[in-house]
């Protein structure tokens, strides 16, 4: 398994600063195993596993920079490949926006990894695939499901005496229930860093609960209506504007965040003052990577060799605050341009909730469509965050606080920033995705069409 | 150093300016390394021989082996910035076998050694035994005649990696001044060249070794109104293709001149760039659509996305029969749909075929990556639903017993499942232009290139942005539409086909970023049409404030 200790890592990453004749340079090793096991129709259709490591050296000349990359390291592969980025970046035109490299930095200690995910084999894994379908073939249905997991480490360093390094294990299920006649399904996905959480008989049984229930769905007009989005819902629609918390795409006029006439909206209140989101890397629940990483995310592969960024750590900090835009992100440029501090873009983010269950959300509901899950969404308009997309595996209809039927999927145009305005409650936060999302009930959700998928 | 120096040293050989994000286990070389020819097919075919005599030995009743080594170069730039130029190379061997009627799998990198791919088709072994326990049928594998020794290669006039550097950087940044000098705000291009080198072994005796090009220049175009707060963009009108730098060389014939230019086999990037701003800024100040029922005329640059969504992949049979329900979904053309020879999917119009072979598309290759040889075979006929697309382990049931050469991995390191093959709807069978065409449209929107797409899980509703909306008002082009989009399902939609113009008109649109399995791949695919016609359409208006 190609994951290394801390000192070990730094031994390879010296050694690599130690050949170098350039300017500046930048180090960074990572590596890993994955390993998965994908079923449908109650049968196992593939797996498989695979583990690299892989080192990318940056060297910066001038305003010059170049990288290469390598998956050897006997000292001859490695000068080598030092030399290849030198001369690379000898090539390379100046950049404009070039900033120097940063010097050693504080990296806070995440709970990202556990001894039970990375000691996981392959027997595990088909157990762990068996219990969730054998769940399904005594009620005679069908599951479709995946799982993978990941055990793996990086760490960077540069030759102005950074340093850091982390390990991190993820496990990511999924299952997707049908009944026999294939009118009624449901979907569930949970994901963690220790796989002795995942229990994938009871959790499939969420899914099979919703299969069953949806069948014969009725057929209700498009149109707005309340909604109570599950966190996996959710999640895909906070996505997309998290992803779009970038200053200079703003200044540019080009984001939700650009204010009209110019600027950005910081500072402005753009959400319902229930809503506050933010990033915390030493979350117990849903921990993410003490340094801004480009390469991956906590669910991705540690196989590519992609860098870690620029060895800016992240820490605790909002974004959205009571509603009101508190935190934007910059790049290193940009911050400089601006005379601010560089905000790195946030690895995992939080949605603070309440202590509601989503029982509660649904029993306070007079009418109102509880989502299980949104598939296919695309954005429509960046500059309104207006979304498109679809429901799917389980789209239920509530009267007077409980769920009454089923009802076939809808498509929808919709953007997160109005859906965040027009919150009547939260629920208690799960994670998805390596996130801590809640159910969110908002009004006034659009629905623009009918679907009869199942 | 002003531009041109930078591009001259550019053109020796640059790499990874900048820190790149590297496609899974691909490496960054010099530019030149792109054009070593790599190993020896003698060396491959020993190499396939140990993992293929390792896996039968430990009781494989069919092994393949695929030897792969892929090359990419991205180039992209900003305004007048070179973002980023990224040469990588990923090389390595997957073994795929069938023990105890099982599917296994396992993959090795950066690896002649013999003894490591024997280790790598032992590896697949175990992991196809020790999943077997929940195998509940053995995977039934349609027979294949061995081809011996043989070799295929995309037709190539001029390779794209033997193009300096600098002449690449050179045409980008000549495009974006074009568009800013023509009143873009910002433009982000990008010139994406894939070079697949791939040696296929199975135990039925076939040695396959190919060398597949593709290309793709792409740009998006920003213009910004900052008073109003508005903001516009238009991407290229490119597809991408199965050429190589050939496709950047343009002849009279390929530019289709009209509301404006589209292409065909040839693509001239200055004057779409130029165009591209001009009518960027056109469409800040255009009428937002009013929503209702309009009569489209839908350009190729477009409708392919429409054919790829709620056609190419509504007839995939592993979605069909459910393997994909977990993600990508299944479909609404089930198998009774099929049987029934009479299940009306458009109208008579309407006819597509899947062809694995059209020259200089995405998806044109001698092989497929389970060694069967490719073909052309119908899909629809006369607007009747006649066939799908599958692969050797699903043909039988069908009751065939030939496989129709659809199965591809994106890696050497993912394993090969079925993908989208070239799915094309044939030319209309009588003369018609496009202008002839909208000279019957009295209330209509003529759209141009592809924008936002969403399609249900079972293939059926869909909702399509755009490019470029032009209203058409009693047979004339009257003006430019914005925030447009329509909605639909696949068989509404296929049945509204009234028109297709011939075969002039036909040309190719295509993805490089097909996405499909867990974990996930992706499949370059092209698709081909004249102009078509569909009335009666659900349009809607994405205008919102925020």
């Amino acid at each position: 398994m190609a994951i290394i200790s801390q000192a070990e890592a730094k031994k390879i990453l010296d050694k690599v600063l130690s050949f170098s004749k350039a300017d500046e340079m930048s180090v960074s090793l990572s590596g890993g195993r994955t390993s998965n096991i994908r079923y449908a129709l109650n049968s196992v259709s593939s797996g498989g596993e695979a583990d690299n490591m892989s080192l990318l050296i940056t060297a910066g000349i001038g305003k010059r920079m170049g990288s290469a990359t390598i998956n050897q390291f006997d000292d001859k592969a490695i000068e080598r490949t030092v030399r290849r980025a030198e001369e690379i970046a000898r090539l390379a035109p100046e950049n404009s926006e070039y900033m120097p490299m940063v010097g050693p930095q504080n990296y806070l200690e995440t709970p990202m990894y556990s001894e039970n995910t990375a000691r996981m084999d392959s027997e595990y894994r088909a157990q762990v695939a068996f219990d969730s379908v054998d769940a399904c073939e005594q009620k005679n249905l069908s599951a479709a499901g995946f799982m993978q997991d990941t055990t793996g480490f990086s760490a960077i360093a540069n030759s102005k005496g950074l340093f850091g390094y982390n390990k991190a294990t993820s496990v990511d299920f999924s299952v997707t229930v049908r009944t026999a006649d294939a009118t009624g399904s449901g979907y569930v996905t949970r994901d963690f860093n220790d796989i002795s959480k995942l229990k994938t008989r009871s959790v499939t049984g969420i899914a099979m609960q919703k299969a069953l229930a949806s069948t014969n769905a009725r057929a209700l007009e498009p149109g707005k209506y309340t909604v109570i989005l599950e966190p996996t819902a959710m999640s895909t629609l906070l996505q997309s504007m998290m992803s779009g918390m970038d200053t200079r795409l703003a200044d540019e006029g080009r984001s939700f965040l650009s204010k009209k006439g110019g600027g950005t909206r910081l500072g402005e209140k753009l959400l319902d003052e229930r809503v506050t989101i933010y990033s915390d890397p030493m979350n117990l629940e849903a921990p993410s990577e003490p340094f801004a990483s480009e390469g991956r995310n906590r669910t991705g592969s540690f196989l590519g060799g992609g860098g870690v960024g620029d060895g800016r750590p992240q820490e605790k900090l909002t974004w959205f605050e009571k509603g009101v835009v508190k935190n934007m992100s910059y790049s290193r440029f940009w911050a400089d341009q601006k005379g601010v501090k560089a905000t790195p873009p946030p690895t995992g983010f939080i949605m603070a909730g309440g202590d509601q269950s989503l029982a509660d959300l649904i029993k306070s509901t007079d009418k109102g469509i509880l989502v299980t899950r949104l598939w296919y969404v695309r954005m429509v308009d960046p500059k309104t965050l207006l979304q498109t997309g679809l429901t799917r595996d389980g789209t239920f209809y509530i009267e007077n606080g409980q769920i009454k039927f089923p009802i076939k999927n809808f498509r929808f145009n919709e953007s997160a920033v109005i859906v965040l305005n027009n919150v009547e409650a939260l629920g208690a936060p799960i994670r998805v995705g390596g996130n801590l999302i809640p159910p969110v009930k908002a009004r006034d959700f659009t629905f623009t069409s009918l679907s009869d998928a199942v | 150093m002003n531009r041109r120096d930078f591009t001259q040293t550019l053109g020796v050989g640059a790499a990874g300016l900048f820190l790149p994000k590297i496609p899974a286990l691909a490496r960054t070389v010099t530019a030149e390394e792109l054009l070593e020819p790599g190993l020896d097919v003698a060396v491959k075919k020993r190499l396939a021989d140990a993992g293929l005599h390792a896996a039968t030995a430990k009781g494989a009743t069919y092994a393949d082996v695929r030897i792969g080594r892929y090359l990419n170069q991205y180039v992209m730039t900003r305004e007048d910035k070179v973002q980023n130029i990224i040469n990588t190379e990923s090389f390595g061997v997957g073994v795929r076998v069938i023990a105890n009627g099982c599917w296994g799998f396992a993959a090795i990198g950066d690896t002649q050694s013999e003894e490591e791919v024997a280790r790598t088709a032992e590896k697949a072994v175990a992991f196809a035994k020790a999943h077997s326990r929940l195998m509940k049928k053995p995977v039934q594998l349609a027979p294949q005649k061995g081809f011996g020794e043989v070799s295929w290669k995309t037709k190539v006039e001029k390779n794209s990696f033997e193009v300096p550097v600098k002449e690449k950087v050179d045409l980008l940044l000549s495009a974006n001044a074009a568009a800013m000098q023509n009143g873009a705000n910002f433009v982000n291009n990008v010139l994406f060249m894939i070079n697949e080198q791939k040696y296929f072994a199975s135990t039925d005796g076939s040695y396959i070794d190919q060398d597949v090009h593709r290309i793709w220049p792409n740009f998006t175009v920003t213009a910004v109104d900052k008073a109003s707060g508005l903001i516009a963009t238009r991407d290229s009108l490119s597809a991408p293709m199965g050429r190589s730098y050939d496709y950047l060389q343009t002849a009279p014939p390929d530019r289709l001149t009209g509301v404006t230019t589209r292409y065909n086999q040839g693509y001239d990037m200055l004057e779409d760039a130029t165009a591209a701003a001009k009518q960027a800024r056109m469409k800040l100040k255009a009428k937002s659509v009013e929503a209702g029922k309009w009569d489209l005329v839908l350009d190729p640059s477009h409708i392919y996305l429409t054919i790829h969504e709620s056609v190419g992949h509504a007839t995939e049979l592993d979605r069909v029969l459910g393997y994909e329900a977990n993600l990508a979904g299944t479909s609404f053309a089930t198998i009774d749909k099929w049987k029934s020879k009479n299940f009306n999917y458009g109208s008579k119009e309407v006819n597509f075929f899947a062809d694995k072979t059209q020259p200089g598309s995405l998806g044109d290759v001698g092989w497929d990556d389970e060694g069967v040889k490719t073909k052309k075979w119908d899909i629809i006929k006369d607007g009747i639903l006649v066939n799908y697309q599958a692969i050797r382990d699903q043909v039988h049931m069908l009751g065939e017993t030939e496989s129709q050469g659809c199965c591809y991995a994106d890696s050497w390191s993912t394993v090969q499942f079925q993908r989208m093959a070239n799915i094309s709807l044939a030319p209309g069978k009588e003369r018609l232009t496009v202008d002839e065409m909208i000279k019957d449209v009295k209330k209509g929107i003529y759209i141009i290139g592809d924008g936002s797409y969403s399609i249900d899980q079972q293939r059926y509703n869909f909702q399509f942005g755009g490019q470029l909306f032009y209203e058409i008002k009693d047979g004339q082009i009257v003006g430019m539409l914005r925030d447009v989009a329509y909605q639909s399902n696949t068989q509404e939609f296929w049945n509204s086909c009234v028109k297709v113009c011939d075969e002039r008109d036909y040309r190719l649109g295509g993805t490089f970023f097909d996405g499909k399995g867990q974990p996930a791949q992706i499949n370059s695919v092209s698709h081909g049409s004249s102009t078509a016609r569909f009335n009666g359409v659900n349009v809607l208006n994405t205008g919102r404030k925020i």
